[in-house]
């Protein structure tokens, strides 16, 4: 089964949480994950932004349960990193 | 719970809104509660202090179902609106989010905060009142120890806000006790 090392996502999100509580929320939900949250543009009710999430397994789906659980939407998926797991000998 | 509930609070920046609403409505309980009582206090005849006790529960009891009412109506609509225009402009339905449950949550809180706020202060002053139907013995009589106790709220709410803002706290408490003495020289007045 390929595992997800790396997920870059478009994301739109209300003002509140700002980014910081937004990042820390969803972290706070999936543990082992490593996030960084770059707004792109700030708009008057929202703020486009790239969420690169990282992790050994990166749980996808319910990381965007979490975006949308906090208001927000994924856009697109730019970015992905997929890993197999190596042939086993012999 | 109580982490969901302060985020939930830090959200929709909740915090500020209850404690203008705590100071609003208590400034009210407190200055309605002197109003009364000085009221009592400059009537040409005595009245029992069942009575005082009875029409400034009364007061208390009608100033805390207004400020709930007028609060989680006022509130809820406010939430709604702003709900709604956040829906249009993420394009999705967010009942199920963190800011629907505030949207619903919130205005309960903050009609609770407003309720309670005018009726403890209230009850806080009426204490000499209390304790006078007791039986207990005071330096003043209940009367004036109920007055006295509301100068002595109302200054403490003008500190409180002066404590918020981060201006001088003696300065702010003076501005509300100049309105309490303004309150009560027009009371006064009238009773002449």
């Amino acid at each position: 089964m390929p595992a997800i090392k790396r997920v870059v996502l478009d994301v739109l999100k209300p003002h509140q949480p700002n980014a910081l509580e937004f990042v820390s929320a969803i972290a706070e939900r999936h543990s082992g994950c490593l996030i960084r949250i770059t707004v792109i543009e700030v708009d008057e009710k929202t703020e486009t932004t790239q969420l690169d999430i990282q992790s050994d397994d990166v749980p996808y789906a319910a990381i965007v349960d979490s975006i949308k659980t906090l208001g927000a939407s994924v856009h697109s998926i730019d970015e992905v990193e997929v890993s197999s797991a190596a042939p086993s000998a012999g | 719970m109580i982490a969901q509930l302060r985020f939930l609070l830090q959200l929709t920046q909740a915090q500020r809104i209850a404690r203008r609403y705590f100071v609003t409505n208590g400034f009210d309980g407190a200055l309605t509660m002197m109003g009364l009582t000085i009221g009592f206090y400059s009537a040409e005849t005595r009245v029992p202090v069942q009575v005082v006790i009875s029409a400034c529960l009364g007061a208390a009891v009608a100033l805390a179902v207004s400020g709930l009412a007028s609060a989680y109506v006022s509130e809820s609509a406010e939430r709604a609106k702003e709900l709604r225009e956040l829906e249009q402009a993420v394009v999705g339905d967010l009942q199920d989010t963190a800011h629907g449950r505030a949207a619903r949550l919130v205005p309960l809180l903050i009609a609770t905060v407003n309720g309670l706020a005018p009726l403890l202060i209230a009850l806080f002053i009426m204490t000499p009142l209390w304790l006078e139907q007791a039986g207990v013995v005071l330096p003043l009589g209940g009367l004036e120890g109920a007055i006295g106790l509301a100068f002595v709220v109302l200054f403490l709410l003008g500190v409180f806000l002066g404590t918020v803002s981060g201006s001088f706290w003696l300065w702010s408490a003076a501005r509300t006790l100049v309105v309490a003495v303004f309150t009560a020289a027009i009371i006064f007045l009238l009773n002449a």
